[in-house]
C-alpha cells in the first residue's frame, strides 16, 4: 500500500510535466499575464467610471481602478510607489466616497445623468490625451524583458535619505566638499511650506464664524432712536427681577 | 519552499510557483479564520465571566469549546436577505471588500524571522494603507443598505476612521524612526534580545506612545469604547443592521482579523516581534548554524512568540470592551484630536530628541547589543541593511516570485 502510494507520488512530477508539456502554461510569461489583468481591470474600471450614474458606484470604480494601478506598481516591484498609491489615492477616494454619500443621502441611490454634449467633449479631450501618450509611449525603445537581477532590490531608503539632504548621486572624485548636500531637502522644505500655507487656509476658511453682525431689529432700533428692543426689554426685565430678589 | 518543489520533488516551476502562494494563501486564511471561531468563544467567556455569567457552558463539553462552531452553522443556515430598496452590486460587494482589506494587510505580516507572505521594504506603510481600506467596505455596506441605520453608523465610522489614521501614523513612525527602516522584519530583529530591547522599553516616550498607539489600533478597528459605528442602543445595529447570516460573518471575520492584525503590529513594532521576552532559544543553545532543523525550529518558538503576544492584544481589547463604557461622537473625536494627536508628536519630538542624547535605550547595562542573543536571526553578519534581503540565490525568481504574490493585493 505505502509503496503505491509511493509510487504514485514519484510519478506525480512527470504527469505534472506532462499537462505543462500539453498546456503552453510553462511557456507564458507570467509578469506579462498579471500585468495585463491588472491593466485590464484598471481601464475597465475607469471606463465604468465614466459610465456609471450613482455618484457612490462611481468612487467604487475609481477605487477599483486605482487600486489595480497600485498592483501593477507592486508588480513593477516599486512597492513604495504602490503603497502610497494606495494610501493617497485609494484612501482619499475614501473622502470623495463620504462627499457622495452625504450629497446623495436625502433620496436614495440619485443618478446622475451626463449630458451628451459633455460627453462629446470629455471624449475630445480625452482622446487629444491618449494620442499624445501613445505617441510619446511608442518613442520609447523597445521593451526588454524585465531585468530583475540586474538591480539590486529596490529599496525606499535612498528616497528618504534623499529627502533629508543625502545626494543621491555618487559626487565626482574631485568635487568640492560643498557639494555634498545637495538632495532633494530644499524642494521637499517648499512643498511642506506649501502644505502648511493651504493647511492654515482651509482651517481659515472652514472655522466657525463668530463675527457679530447687527441683527435688523438692531439696526432698526439705532435708526429709529430710544425705542426698547427686545434685548435690552429682556435685560431690564431680568435686572428688575433680580434687584426684586433682592428687596 | 517553492525551491523544495522544484528540486527535490521535480514539479515544473509555474506549479511549485502556484502552489507555495497557494500555501501561504491559505495559511494566512486560516489564522484569519480559525483565530474568529477561537476569538469569539473567548469573546463570550470573557464577556460572560466579566458580568458573573458562565456564558456557552453546554455546546462541545464543559467549556463551551464548540460555541462557535455551531454559530458558524447556524449562519450557513440562515437565509440570505438583501432589503428592496438597497443597491445591489455594493450590498452584496461589500462584505468581501472589508475581508479582503484585513487579508491584503496581513500579506507583509512577519510572523518569524522567515515566515512571512510577502517581505515588503516598506512593510509598516503597507499595513497601516490596507488597514485603512476597511472602512470602505463599511461605508458602501451602510449606503448600499438603503436603510438610515446603516447610514448613520457608516458615516461615524468613515470620521472616525479618517481622523484615528493620524495619531496611528504618528504612532507607528517612532519604532520605524528608532530601526530605521520601514521593513517589518527589520524592525522585530531589531529588538532581539531580552525583553530591555523591546523598543517599549527604549525610553519612557516610547512607553507612552505605545499606550497611545492602543487607543488608536484599538480605535481603528471600530471596538469598544469607540464602536459607533455599531451602536447598538443607538443604531440598531449600525453598518450591518441588513445584513444576515454568511455575509454578516464576513464582517465580523474582517473585523476580527483587523484586531489580530493591530494587535500582531503592535506586537513587532513595540513588544520585539518574535523575540519571546527571555531568549529561551539561545539560552538552550539553538543558535545560527546549529542546522536547518533547529532554524526551523526556532522559527518555529519565535512563530508562537509572536501569535501569543498578539492573542494577549486581543484579549486586552476584549477586556477594554467589556469594563468601559461606549463614548459618544464628540469625545471620540476629542480624545483623538486633542490628546492622541498632540501626545503622538510630542513623544515623537521626545524619541528623537533621545536619540540623540542617549542612543541605546534606557537600560543600557542589562540590555546586550543586538546581534548577540535572538531566535531567528539574520542572513549574515551586518545583514540588517533591507538591499541584501534577496540573497543571491534567488534573484532570478525574484520577479516571478513577487508577480505570484501580488495577485492579492487588489481588494
Amino acid at each position: 500500500m505505502m509503496t503505491t502510494v509511493l509510487a504514485s507520488v514519484a510519478t506525480m512530477p512527470g504527469v505534472f510535466a506532462a499537462l505543462g508539456g500539453v498546456l503552453p502554461v510553462a511557456s507564458v510569461n507570467w509578469h506579462s499575464v498579471l500585468f495585463l489583468l491588472f491593466a485590464a481591470v484598471a481601464c475597465a474600471c475607469a471606463v465604468a467610471v465614466v459610465l456609471a450614474e450613482n455618484v457612490v458606484r462611481m468612487a467604487f470604480y475609481l477605487v477599483l481602478s486605482l487600486a489595480s494601478t497600485a498592483g501593477l506598481f507592486f508588480l513593477a516591484g516599486a512597492e513604495f510607489v504602490g503603497a502610497m498609491q494606495l494610501m493617497i489615492y485609494v484612501g482619499g477616494t475614501l473622502v470623495l466616497l463620504v462627499f457622495g454619500v452625504m450629497l446623495t443621502a436625502q433620496a436614495p441611490f440619485v443618478a446622475i445623468k451626463t449630458s451628451s454634449g459633455d460627453r462629446l467633449l470629455a471624449g475630445m479631450v480625452g482622446a487629444a490625451l491618449l494620442a499624445v501618450l501613445l505617441q510619446a509611449a511608442f518613442r520609447v525603445e523597445p521593451w526588454r524583458r524585465p531585468a530583475m537581477a540586474d538591480v539590486a532590490a529596490p529599496a525606499a531608503t535612498p528616497i528618504g535619505m534623499a529627502l533629508l539632504g543625502v545626494r543621491v548621486d555618487e559626487p565626482a572624485a574631485g568635487a568640492p566638499a560643498t557639494a555634498v548636500r545637495s538632495g532633494y531637502l530644499l524642494p521637499f522644505e517648499i512643498v511642506s511650506v506649501h502644505l502648511l500655507v493651504v493647511l492654515v487656509g482651509a482651517a481659515y476658511l472652514a472655522r466657525a464664524k463668530r463675527r457679530r453682525t447687527p441683527r435688523a431689529i438692531d439696526v432698526a432700533a439705532s435708526s429709529v432712536g430710544p425705542v426698547v428692543t427686545a434685548r435690552q426689554a429682556a435685560r431690564s426685565s431680568a435686572s428688575a427681577l433680580v434687584s426684586g430678589g433682592g428687596r | 519552499m517553492a525551491d523544495f518543489l522544484i528540486n527535490t520533488v521535480g514539479l515544473p516551476e509555474w506549479l511549485a510557483w502556484t502552489i507555495t502562494a497557494f500555501v501561504a494563501a491559505a495559511l494566512i486564511l486560516n489564522v484569519i479564520a480559525g483565530g474568529a471561531l477561537v476569538f469569539i468563544w473567548a469573546e463570550r467567556k470573557i464577556a460572560a465571566r466579566i458580568q458573573d455569567r458562565l456564558g456557552p457552558t453546554r455546546t462541545g463539553g464543559r467549556f463551551g469549546w464548540l460555541q462557535s462552531l455551531a454559530d458558524g452553522i447556524k449562519l450557513l443556515a440562515k437565509e440570505d436577505l438583501m432589503p428592496e430598496g438597497a443597491d445591489g452590486m455594493l450590498f452584496r460587494l461589500a462584505p468581501y471588500i472589508s475581508f479582503c482589506a484585513s487579508f491584503c494587510a496581513f500579506i507583509a505580516l512577519p510572523f518569524a524571522f522567515d515566515f512571512v507572505g510577502q517581505r515588503l521594504n516598506v512593510g509598516v506603510f503597507f499595513v497601516v494603507a490596507v488597514l485603512g481600506l476597511e472602512v470602505f467596505g463599511v461605508i458602501l455596506a451602510g449606503y448600499a443598505s438603503a436603510s438610515k441605520w446603516s447610514l448613520f453608523g457608516s458615516m461615524r465610522e468613515a470620521a472616525q476612521v479618517v481622523s484615528y489614521e493620524v495619531p496611528l501614523g504618528m504612532c507607528v513612525v517612532v519604532p520605524v524612526m528608532l530601526a530605521g527602516s520601514m521593513d517589518l522584519v527589520t524592525i522585530a530583529e531589531k529588538q532581539a534580545g531580552w525583553f530591555t530591547n523591546w523598543y517599549l522599553f527604549h525610553d519612557p516616550f516610547t512607553f507612552v506612545i505605545f499606550w497611545v498607539y492602543v487607543t488608536c489600533a484599538v480605535a481603528s478597528v471600530n471596538r469598544a469604547p469607540f464602536d459607533l459605528a455599531e451602536a447598538e442602543s443607538e443604531l440598531v445595529a449600525g453598518f450591518h443592521t441588513e445584513y444576515s447570516g454568511l455575509r454578516w460573518s464576513f464582517f465580523f471575520m474582517a473585523e476580527y482579523g483587523s484586531m489580530f492584525l493591530v494587535s500582531a503590529l503592535a506586537a513587532v513594532l513595540f513588544l520585539g516581534g518574535w523575540n519571546g521576552p527571555i531568549p529561551v532559544a539561545t539560552l538552550v543553545g539553538l543558535s545560527e548554524g546549529t542546522g536547518d532543523t533547529a532554524n526551523y525550529f526556532v522559527r518555529l518558538i519565535g512563530c508562537g512568540n509572536l501569535l501569543l503576544k498578539a492573542t494577549l492584544g486581543v484579549l486586552l481589547m476584549m477586556w477594554v470592551r467589556w469594563t468601559l463604557p461606549r463614548l459618544r461622537i464628540d469625545q471620540v473625536m476629542t480624545t483623538c484630536l486633542k490628546y492622541c494627536t498632540p501626545i503622538a508628536a510630542a513623544m515623537f519630538a521626545g524619541v528623537m530628541l533621545w536619540q540623540l542624547a542617549f542612543p541605546g535605550g534606557v537600560v543600557r547595562g542589562l540590555s546586550r547589543p543586538a546581534g548577540e542573543i535572538r531566535e531567528g536571526w539574520l542572513e549574515g553578519p551586518g545583514g540588517l541593511s533591507p538591499g541584501r534581503r534577496v540573497s543571491s540565490s534567488n534573484v532570478g525568481a525574484t520577479g516571478r516570485m513577487e508577480s505570484q504574490d501580488v495577485v492579492q493585493v487588489v481588494p
